[in-house]
């Protein structure tokens, strides 16, 4: 049991387990595994909640109705899943801010949570735009062979690597 | 049968629920909920990521196209143009190495204790996903038609048969994932 509460799993394992979990996601629930749709759907209850006038009228929310579905119920689950598997081999520590940012950028945790905000601001606004994110692109978009899914992971790594070279 | 499963909405919040519990305990454990894995994987030093994401596609991949030939499942493809995948893809990348998380590895990151997803990233994303709701007609009609492929995939767009397309995709992963090893990555 060992291997149970080891720290880190060799990431083929991960791999394969995520592939099965594929599987399960079609096969019960006739969906791929995606999270960047649960964000914008918690934006439009976020919204929703503020509003005054009761109706939303963009074409957005038309498509994408703000409600708890199945996916957002995914997401929750990943942070779920991820407490249990840092208590389990446990790696579970709250932390500001990452060594590899401390390293070059200092411990200071105002920065990193800046930078983090404004990350996070581009990356669900291209999430949209793409249709899709590292998960459902990048996962499942690529493992039935769509094109839009290939082209979208790579576009994320060429976007992703130039602007980490930047950075460090 | 998976029919009548499909169909119950709340059984269906509790399998995505768990599906994500285990999705969550494999990125943890894979290492891919750490900004330190995720920064590695841009710079090139470390491809925990890669190997994840590439795995994962193999496996998928071979279940999926199995179940479908048989018809217990069906394929979502994503429609896809220059304009909406390049362009958004562009744009996501350069944010994912500013947060140094996805939207699904955030999610993990918050569950092992990392405070700067927590207060950082995802309000941001929250915010950045609802300021894209505003933009989306005008994109929708004037950029995403640029550069139209729509929902095309691999077999199709080499009018190949799919266990064909299946089994060159699964040679090239092993070769990929090979290298990586053989050269110490």
């Amino acid at each position: 049991m060992d291997w149970f509460f080891a720290a880190r799993w060799s990431p083929y394992i991960a791999g394969a387990g995520i592939g099965i979990l594929s599987w399960v996601a079609f096969l019960l629930s006739d969906k791929p595994l995606g999270c960047s749709t649960a964000f914008v759907r918690t934006s439009g209850m976020i919204e929703t909640f503020f509003r005054k006038e009761k109706n939303q009228d963009r074409q957005y929310f038309k498509e994408f109705i703000p409600m708890i579905d199945w996916e957002w119920m995914l997401v929750l689950g990943i942070m779920i899943g991820a407490f249990l598997s840092a208590i389990i081999s446990g790696s579970f520590s709250l932390d500001w801010v990452p060594s590899h940012w401390s390293g070059t950028f200092g411990p200071k945790a105002f920065p990193r949570i800046m930078t983090a905000f404004n990350g996070g601001i581009l990356m669900g606004f291209g999430a949209r735009w793409a249709g899709g994110c590292t998960s459902g692109h990048g996962i499942s978009g690529t493992l039935q062979l769509a094109v839009s899914g290939w082209v979208a992971v790579a576009s994320f790594f060429i976007g992703g690597c130039i602007t980490a070279f930047l950075i460090y | 049968m998976f029919d009548e499963i499909r169909s119950h909405k709340g059984l269906q919040l509790v399998i995505g629920l768990l599906t994500g519990i285990f999705f969550g305990f494999f990125l943890q454990r894979g290492g891919a909920t750490s900004y330190n894995v995720i920064l590695g994987q841009l710079l090139l030093k470390d491809f925990t990521v890669i190997k994840i994401m590439l795995t994962a596609v193999f496996v998928g991949m071979a279940g999926i196209y199995f179940m479908a030939g048989r018809n217990y499942v069906s394929l979502h493809i994503k429609e896809g143009s220059a304009g909406k995948t390049v362009v958004g893809g562009l744009i996501f990348g350069v944010g994912f190495a500013i947060l140094g998380y996805c939207p699904g590895t955030l999610a993990g990151a918050i569950g092992q204790g990392s405070l700067d997803a927590l207060a950082g990233g995802l309000p941001g994303i929250l915010l950045g996903a609802w300021f894209f709701t505003f933009v989306y007609p005008e994109v929708k009609s004037k950029i995403y038609p640029k550069g139209y492929f729509g929902y095309i995939t691999f077999p199709e767009l080499f009018d190949q048969e799919t266990y064909k397309v299946v089994i060159y995709f699964a040679f090239g992963i092993i070769l990929f994932l090979s290298l990586l090893e053989i050269i110490g990555l």
